[in-house]
């Protein structure tokens, strides 16, 4: 059954093209509804799903010369991805109501886009997790390059943003190919099943190199500093839709990558080299202080950026530090907390662009805080402000929202096993709150008296907020106040695909 | 040396023997009958003709002897080489469909729009099948006289399609260039194989083969002759200086049909060469083993086709010299498969280069369905998916499936290509030059994203209106496109063919 949330993207992808032009009506009533199936499929995958259980979906042989089978598989840890998927899906095509120009390539493109995400997370098998990885890339190239944002009609930025976030996201898939093949090779040819693979006894000086290769190439897509560069511009530079999808699943198809194939497949590629250099005695202690460092150092950059999108953009690598971070602590506290915080960051990254993207830059065409703190958007979009107050909230990890549970967990799971980073794991905190803080006064609830000498500049009545944003704002805030008042929900479904035979190894290795 | 009755001979060359026949057909019909009709009724009877003839030859192709071997391995033919040959044959029927977007003399007042190329029409048509009968030949071979005499043949009919746009001056350069270059390769090959013959006493592969296990330093003199006359041929860097220049010149479909039919042929002979005849004369090329003989010398042939094609093929502004660099570039990747020499790795070649000749032959279609309305350069392009929307899908997929993206034809031939090479080598040794294919696959997607950024996302010039293409063209295009999804999300149709 979840098999057709992949088959509904792309059969809706296909059928949007075959709207009538003249009526883009229709064509976004198509893909909204594309979106609200898979949606409800992965609600009632949920739902009909024994925790701790890994649901077969299919299991065909695809190119058995190879070893390759089509086989598609759920846990615990994919259904809470396909959960925000199919979530961050109909937000997305709520939020881009208004996109008026190309509607149908646009609505195909992110069909495509979301039925690859929904395979990535669906797929069992190697191969076929690197086919829909990849074809993830393209969309993502087009929806940027084509509808992006161009202030001031400035199309070379959007361009150039989409070209980066396509080379970072294929240069990372060229390590991951590598490492697959490798794997493959060394695992005698025989099959890309990742249930097998898993169990398989890998040399350990094999997934000493194969597991930094495969995590740094998934990291990338997952902001790890300091390839993190492409994430702000893409995100700026992406239309409200495409940066909700970036921040929402995107960059968790490669932390779903690290965890699920990376650590999964080599686990004894974390354990000690037996040796220090400049104090790193393994790659687990390099790559957690890479995801120490994207923490502070997003949330730093954030405090200063003149751009809201950016302030948000930045955010995304602050918050996704804590995705790598949990992964590290190796410890079963931290690693859920670590997906839920993928599925928290989903929720709240994609509320935060689609307040600054659709709902403030729609309006008054700008994304300067400086010109925004002169517009009083508190009082004259008061639905807006509200919104973006809660998200606020739920990002700077209030008590009641998602973020606040798993952000708790990952610093505990930190303290278990790292406790001096704590303190820098707090700093970098205590910074989110100073941006998030900043942001929401400049560009909501300023009293103007910074206003330039010019005054605010000119603009007409603001258009009021129409019910498609209405609709999409209460899902993606139902979503965080959800599972921040009863984590349970996700929690029983991730502690224990955990604990299952899959991820028997990592425990094995130096579980804490 | 048991004699051939000239009765077996006819019935194991009825192909050739057809396709000739066929192209004999089309001289006279020209000649004759329509001396005096419009170019569209002669183009049609013409393409028809070769069309006939060449399913007339894929079925006797089919239904002929299983498997033969003439003495001294003048013809070989066993299923691997049928598949071969049914595969050219395809490529010929789809080129002879494909030629209707250059022949056609519609496209009347477009600025720089050009009519048909040539009023040569049933010469044309009877040097394509000209062509196919060299390539059938070529590849049903194992005698290194034939292979030579086939290979030329192939040269010759290939440098009169390079010049066959009479009046334009790069098309006579690309020829003459074309020429100078397969001249100088076909003298290297040839003195390779007199070394050859002078070692071995022998013209055929397996007997050369049994030879070639005695080292003796002359060998490799031998073979590098041998490898740089085929890099000639597959435009391996670095003998690849012709290829840019006749990828321009020639009128677009001849240009498809050398780098699809004589890259298919050209490989597979290569790699029949390398890996029957001097197969013990390999070598190494592991990163910490590396041992003298064919392999090393090829992994630097490979090395440098994958950094020189793909590097260089970044800054052109000609679409067509942007494909004859990535076409570079993808002779390096097809040599990882010989460097590979296994015979799992010798069936990802043929699926790889198959799949190649398809879409390479594709965007040479579309580029020939534009080249009425005068596009050539990439600036050429903006907007087209606003023009002509089939055929800049079409043109989407034949692009992505080059730059190997999943889940078209292409993508698949690189993953079982590097498979194959990664596994071929013990602990990982060809480690090294995956990576860089890869890496380099990195690099191939930025210039078929700039191709395809102009064509999708920039704007419409202004005063551009609609482009047609004829209704042949658009669906052999759009039937080539399919099957290079379909291939792409379903390998094992052409696996099952590929593996012996």
């Amino acid at each position: 059954m979840l098999a057709w949330t992949i088959y509904l993207s792309f059969a809706g992808a296909a059928a949007v093209l075959l709207t009538p032009k003249s009526k883009p009506q229709v064509t976004r009533v198509v893909a909204l509804l594309a979106a609200l199936a898979g949606f409800g499929l992965a609600i009632a995958g949920t739902i009909a799903y024994e925790p701790g259980s890994i649901v077969t979906v299919a299991q065909v042989p695809w190119i058995p010369q190879l070893g390759i089978q089509y086989h598609l598989a759920a846990d615990g840890i994919s259904l809470v991805l396909l959960l925000l998927t199919g979530i961050a899906a109909t937000a997305g095509i709520l939020f881009s109501w208004n996109i008026e120009n190309r509607v149908r390539e646009f609505f195909a493109f992110y069909l495509a886009l979301i039925g690859g995400v929904y395979g990535v997370f669906l797929s069992f098998d190697l191969f076929l997790l690197f086919v829909f990885y990849e074809v993830a890339i393209i969309p993502k190239y087009f929806l940027i390059a084509i509808w992006g944002s161009a202030p001031n009609g400035d199309t070379s930025k959007r361009t150039y943003a989409a070209m980066k976030l396509a080379l970072y996201s294929f240069a990372g898939s060229a390590l991951v190919l590598a490492g697959i093949l490798a794997a493959w090779v060394v695992s005698g040819a025989k099959t890309f099943d990742m249930q097998v693979l898993a169990k398989y006894p890998f040399p350990v000086h094999f997934q000493m190199w194969a597991f930094p290769l495969v995590f740094v190439g998934f990291a990338v897509l997952a902001g790890l500093w300091p390839f993190h560069t492409w994430a702000p511009t893409g995100h700026a530079a992406a239309p409200t839709a495409a940066s909700m999808l970036l921040a929402g699943v995107v960059m968790k198809l490669g932390a779903y990558g690290c965890l699920r194939v990376a650590m999964m497949l080599f686990p004894a590629g974390l354990g000690a080299w037996g040796f220090h250099v400049l104090g790193f005695g393994s790659w687990r202690d390099v790559f957690a202080l890479l995801a120490l460092v994207g923490i502070v150092y997003g949330a730093s950059v954030a405090l200063v950026q003149q751009d809201f999108k950016f302030v948000i953009g930045y955010s995304s690598v602050s918050h996704m530090g804590f995705v790598l971070l949990g992964l590290m602590t190796l410890s079963q506290i931290g690693l859920d907390g670590a997906v839920l915080q993928m599925f928290s960051h989903g929720v709240i990254a994609g509320l935060l662009f689609a307040v600054v993207g659709r709902m403030v830059y729609d309006r008054t065409h700008t994304r300067d805080l400086k010109i925004l703190s002169t517009m009083h958007l508190g009082r004259t979009l008061p639905f807006v402000a509200v919104v973006f107050t809660l998200a606020a909230m739920a990002s700077i990890g209030m008590p009641g929202f998602s973020g606040f549970i798993a952000e708790f967990q990952v610093i505990v799971g930190v303290w278990h096993t790292m406790p001096w980073m704590v303190f820098v794991v707090g700093f970098g905190i205590l910074v989110g709150i100073g941006f998030t803080w900043r942001a929401l006064t400049r560009a909501f609830f300023s009293d103007g008296k910074r206003a330039t000498a010019a005054g605010p500049p000119e603009h007409g009545p603001l258009a009021a907020v129409t019910w498609p944003e209405r609709c999409g704002s209460l899902l993606l805030l139902a979503a965080t106040v959800t599972v921040g008042l009863y984590p349970q929900i996700l929690m029983n479904l991730i502690l224990p695909s955990l604990n299952s035979p899959l991820f028997a190894a990592l425990r094995n290795g130096g579980w804490r | 040396m048991s004699a051939v009755s000239y009765s077996q001979l006819v019935w194991v060359t009825l192909p050739e023997i057809a396709l000739v026949v066929a192209a004999l057909a089309v001289l006279a019909c020209d000649g004759t009958v329509l001396r005096g009709a419009a170019i569209a009724r002669r183009r049609g009877v013409a393409a028809l003709l070769a069309c006939v003839g060449s399913v007339a030859a894929m079925l006797l192709v089919g239904s002929g002897p299983a498997s033969f071997h003439l003495p001294d391995g003048m013809l070989v033919m066993d299923g691997r080489t049928r598949v071969v040959q049914v595969a050219l044959l395809v490529l010929t029927i789809l080129t002879v469909l494909l030629s209707e977007a250059m022949l056609t003399p519609a496209a009347e007042g477009v600025a720089g729009g050009k009519t048909a190329f040539t009023h040569h029409i049933g010469e044309y048509f009877a040097l394509l099948l000209f062509a196919t009968v060299a390539v059938l030949f070529l590849v049903s071979t194992q005698n290194f006289l034939l292979i030579f005499l086939a290979l030329e043949f192939l040269s010759l009919v290939l440098y009169i399609l390079t010049g066959f746009d009479k009046q334009s001056q790069l098309s006579t350069e690309a020829a003459l260039k074309y020429f100078l270059f397969g001249g100088i390769s076909a003298a290297f090959l040839l003195f390779g194989i007199s070394l050859i013959y002078g070692l071995s006493g022998s013209i055929d592969l397996s007997q050369i083969a049994v030879a070639a296990l005695q080292p003796d330093p002359l060998w490799m003199i031998a073979i590098v002759m041998v490898v740089v006359g085929f890099g000639f041929k597959v435009a391996a860097a670095p003998f690849h200086l012709w290829a840019p220049d006749a990828y321009q010149g020639a009128p677009t479909i001849s240009a498809g049909f050398v780098s699809s039919s004589s890259k298919v042929a050209s490989f597979f002979i290569f790699a029949q060469v390398l890996t029957l005849g001097v197969f013990g004369a390999a070598g190494s090329g592991m990163w910490h083993g590396a041992a003298p003989g064919w392999v090393p010398v090829l992994c630097v042939v490979a090395a440098l086709s994958l950094l020189l094609g793909n590097l260089a093929a970044l800054v052109q502004t000609s679409l067509r010299r942007l494909l004859a660099y990535s076409a570079i570039g993808h002779a390096g990747y097809l040599l990882l498969a010989i460097i590979a020499h296994t015979p799992q790795s010798t069936s990802a070649l043929l699926y790889y280069v198959f799949t190649y000749a398809l879409t390479v032959l594709g965007a040479f279609g579309v580029l020939a369905a534009l080249e009425a309305q005068g596009i050539d350069r990439i600036a050429d392009v903006a907007g087209l998916s606003r023009r002509a929307p089939f055929l800049s899908a079409c043109m989407l997929v034949f692009l992505l499936s080059l730059a190997g993206i999943p889940p078209l034809a292409g993508f698949f031939g690189k993953f079982w290509l590097f498979g194959t090479a990664l596994n071929a080598a013990p602990q990982l040794g060809l480690f090294w030059l995956v990576m860089l294919a890869i890496l380099m696959s990195v690099v191939a997607l930025v210039y078929y994203l700039r191709v395809l950024k102009q064509i999708f996302v920039a704007d419409v010039p202004a005063n551009a209106g609609a482009i047609h293409s004829g209704l042949v063209t658009r669906v052999t295009l759009g039937v080539m496109a399919a099957a290079t999804v379909v291939l792409g999300c379903d390998p094992g149709l052409l696996i099952r063919w590929v593996v012996r």
